[in-house]
């Protein structure tokens, strides 16, 4: 195995003609600076902007959305989305205290990871990507990833602050986080979602609901985050 | 798989007789086009990203052996595995070690055109392990066990009815009668077989569309969500992609993403843009437990800083298949092996050697399309033209052609006597060509048999130039006996 590695890169530099172990190693200096290449315009908005745009994107991707002042309404919201798609009131919840915390009523909640039996899931948004309308889900005990492909039904709950122009101050808020937990800056899985699931492998027909979530349904908050 | 590309003509006969192909490419060649342009006039910024992520790869190739140790060493500290592997049966070695450790009877695989050019799901089916595509087009080839016929849209040379069958006699479990002759039902037939072997799978097999030597990480990218149950369920997984998979940064990786899936389906961005980063980490409630990735060579380190170096910034995105005139008059079959289109035309020689795949280059018009649309910007016409050169180098063009040429170069050096033979020529030519065309003419039959051939005016172009009102100054060039 080592000796097929040593052979690989023996040969990439034999094609580019130049010796191992020459010091100087520009590709050292490119991920220290992780400069931002060009980011379109539309990704520049201010913030109440990016916000409508961000809506707009993604419902033009078949995502729902539905805005709310607090975190205290997510329950009613999710209760409204329920009644709205003739669902049973019971939903499986990204085990995270801003979500179990909430009085969820007449909704029986359980809090964990997805499971083939989920109907409906609840969960949490790192960010959201205004460009594209597209959701960033990153994976930690209170973010299992499975939550995000085995229900039919996919809600997520995302502050409005959380909300960005472009994927480049995404990596930049990972990176933030990452310096000041002492962490790696990528959590195991990080899931941009835009749209619901969809395929069109038979015929060219396009149908939503492939092997992911057939429905995907954003609640945006108000309320900055605590 | 064995290719057959060797059998180019043969193949690309029988698809032009093929019905349900042919109204499956000409939907095709409708679709991706007109989206993909839409999509590009969506985004002003489109033709400047384009750009960027052409230097973006070639710095990469240009440091890429660089890129692969940092790479490495950042899977490493996360707690992943890598694994060089030189050839397709070195990497398929790989990969059934893994599985074997791990005693897994069941592979979950989302589509992975490493995955089929190593063959893996025969390989792993001979050593009792089952193999389970998951994506719908790759799902639905494997039970009608052929290989794809687009590198993103592996079925789409089938008609649903085609698939219909397929699934009527292969899931024979299930109601012989039951109605499934509409596309919801064949998707929700496959969307529950297939959940039971997500489920089931004791490891998960996933390509990777990029690596990112920043963080380590493997970037996917799907409409279904079928890569993310094929890595999110089982305790391990292995990633297989080639070397030049290589992006620097995340930022890098953005830049590329927004040209790809724009160039692709035509869609801003794919459904699911996935980045798996090692193992899960100690508290996650999923995730794998292992996390390897197979990285594979299998004859690209020798394009490096050869004429077709310039290939290895290639994004698999389609375009240039979408574009091509010939694929879209043949389809994806008739190239013989995994790749197809331009990118295949070009690749596959590189990959199966111009012996076994000779015949692909000279499946193009040239028309430039290819390279007009390619993300990357990869001048494909220019390669394929250095394959046919090297083709006539080696001595391999047909008799008809190298006679053909050798007495053409033999004239095109006695100017006086060309203009004159090319004068009888055509003047003949023009003569014999009923109503201005002909149905059927000696050693251009392979033209002949299916269209007719424009019959020339009777005059040569030099002639009528003479005759003609005079020009400007490169006329006066003409008239003065200049020659190139
Ligand atoms: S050659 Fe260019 S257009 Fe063709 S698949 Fe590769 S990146 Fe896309």
């Amino acid at each position: 195995m080592s000796d097929a590695r040593a052979q690989i890169l023996d040969r990439i530099r034999g094609g580019l003609g130049r010796k191992a172990g020459d010091p100087t190693n520009p590709a050292i200096d490119r991920i220290q600076t992780h400069g931002k290449n060009l980011i379109p315009d539309r990704g520049k908005l201010p913030q109440d902007q990016q916000v409508a745009l961000f809506i707009r994107e993604a419902e033009r991707v078949a995502a729902t959305t539905a805005k709310i002042p607090h975190f205290d309404n997510v329950p009613t919201a999710v209760g409204d989305y329920l009644r709205r798609h003739n669902l049973p009131a019971e939903v499986k919840i990204a085990p995270t205290e801003r979500l179990t915390a909430l009085a969820w009523q007449a909704i029986t909640v359980a809090g964990g990871r997805g499971e083939a039996s989920d109907g409906v899931s609840v969960s949490l948004a790192f960010g959201g990507v205004a460009e594209t309308g597209t959701l960033v889900m990153a994976s930690s005990p209170e973010s299992p990833n499975t939550l995000n492909f085995l229900p039919m039904d996919h809600i997520v709950v995302i502050s409005a602050a959380d909300i960005v122009g472009d994927y480049e101050t995404v990596w930049d808020r990972f990176r933030e986080r990452a310096r000041r937990a002492g962490t790696e800056v990528m959590p195991r899985t990080v899931n941009l979602i835009t749209g619901p699931s969809r395929t069109a492998d038979i015929e060219q027909t396009l149908q939503l609901g492939a092997h992911g979530p057939q429905r995907l349904h954003i609640v945006i908050v108000d309320e900055p985050p605590a | 798989m064995q290719p057959t590309s060797p059998n180019f003509k043969a193949n690309a006969k029988a698809a032009l007789a093929d019905r349900p192909l042919q109204a499956a490419l000409g939907k095709l060649a409708q679709g991706f086009p007109m989206r993909r342009a839409e999509a590009a006039a969506r985004l002003p910024e489109f033709e400047r990203l384009r750009d960027q992520a052409r230097d973006i790869k070639d710095h990469v190739l240009e440091n890429l052996d660089r890129y692969l140790e940092l790479y490495e060493a950042k899977v490493v500290e996360q707690g992943g595995q890598v694994h060089w592997c030189e050839t397709a049966a070195d990497a398929r070695a790989a990969i059934l070690r893994i599985c074997r450790k791990a005693g897994a009877i069941s592979v979950t695989k989302s589509k992975s055109m490493i995955g089929e050019e190593i063959a893996i799901n025969d390989f792993l089916e001979q050593n009792g392990i089952e193999p389970v595509e998951t994506d719908l087009g790759e799902y639905i080839i494997q039970l009608r066990r052929e290989p794809p016929s687009h590198i993103i849209a592996p079925a789409i040379h089938l008609s649903l009815d085609q698939v219909a069958d397929t699934f009527l006699e292969k899931h024979t479990d299930l109601d012989p009668n039951r109605a499934i002759r509409e596309p919801r039902a064949l998707l929700e037939e496959a969307r529950t077989r297939l959940r039971g072997k997500f489920l089931g799978a004791d490891v998960g097999l996933t390509g990777a569309n990029m690596l990112i030597a920043e963080t380590g990480s493997n970037v996917l990218v799907t409409n279904e969500g079928n890569a993310d149950l094929t890595y999110g369920l089982p305790k391990v997984h292995i990633v297989i992609a080639s070397l030049e998979k290589i992006v620097p940064t995340l930022e890098d990786a953005t830049t590329i993403l927004r040209v790809l899936a724009r160039s692709a389906t035509g869609q801003d961005m794919s459904v699911y843009t996935t980045f798996c980063t090692g193992p899960k980490r100690p508290q996650d409630l999923d995730g794998p437990e292992e996390y390897h990735v197979v990285l594979l060579d299998n004859g690209r380190t020798k394009m490096i800083g050869s004429e077709f170096h310039e290939m290895l910034r290639c994004i698999r995105c389609g375009a240039c298949l979408n574009h091509c005139p010939i694929y879209k008059s043949v389809g994806g079959h008739a190239y013989g092996w995994v790749y197809s289109g331009p990118m295949g035309a070009v690749l596959i020689p590189n990959l199966i050697g111009m012996e076994t795949a000779g015949h692909l280059p000279n499946a193009s018009t040239l028309c430039g399309k290819c390279e007009s649309v390619c993300p990357m910007r990869i001048p494909l016409p220019r390669m394929l033209r250095r394959w046919r050169q090297r083709q006539f180098a080696a001595g391999r063009g047909g008799f008809v052609a190298k006679t053909a040429l050798g007495l053409w170069a033999g004239l095109v050096t006695r100017p006086k006597l060309y203009r004159f033979l090319m004068g009888l020529g055509v003047a003949a030519l023009g003569q014999l060509g009923s109503k201005g065309k002909f149905k059927w003419l000696p050693l251009a039959g392979g033209w002949t048999q299916v269209r007719d051939l424009a019959a020339p005016a009777g005059d040569t172009f030099v002639a009528q130039y003479h005759k003609g009102p005079r020009g400007d100054q490169s006329g006066d060039l003409i008239r003065k006996g200049w020659r190139p």
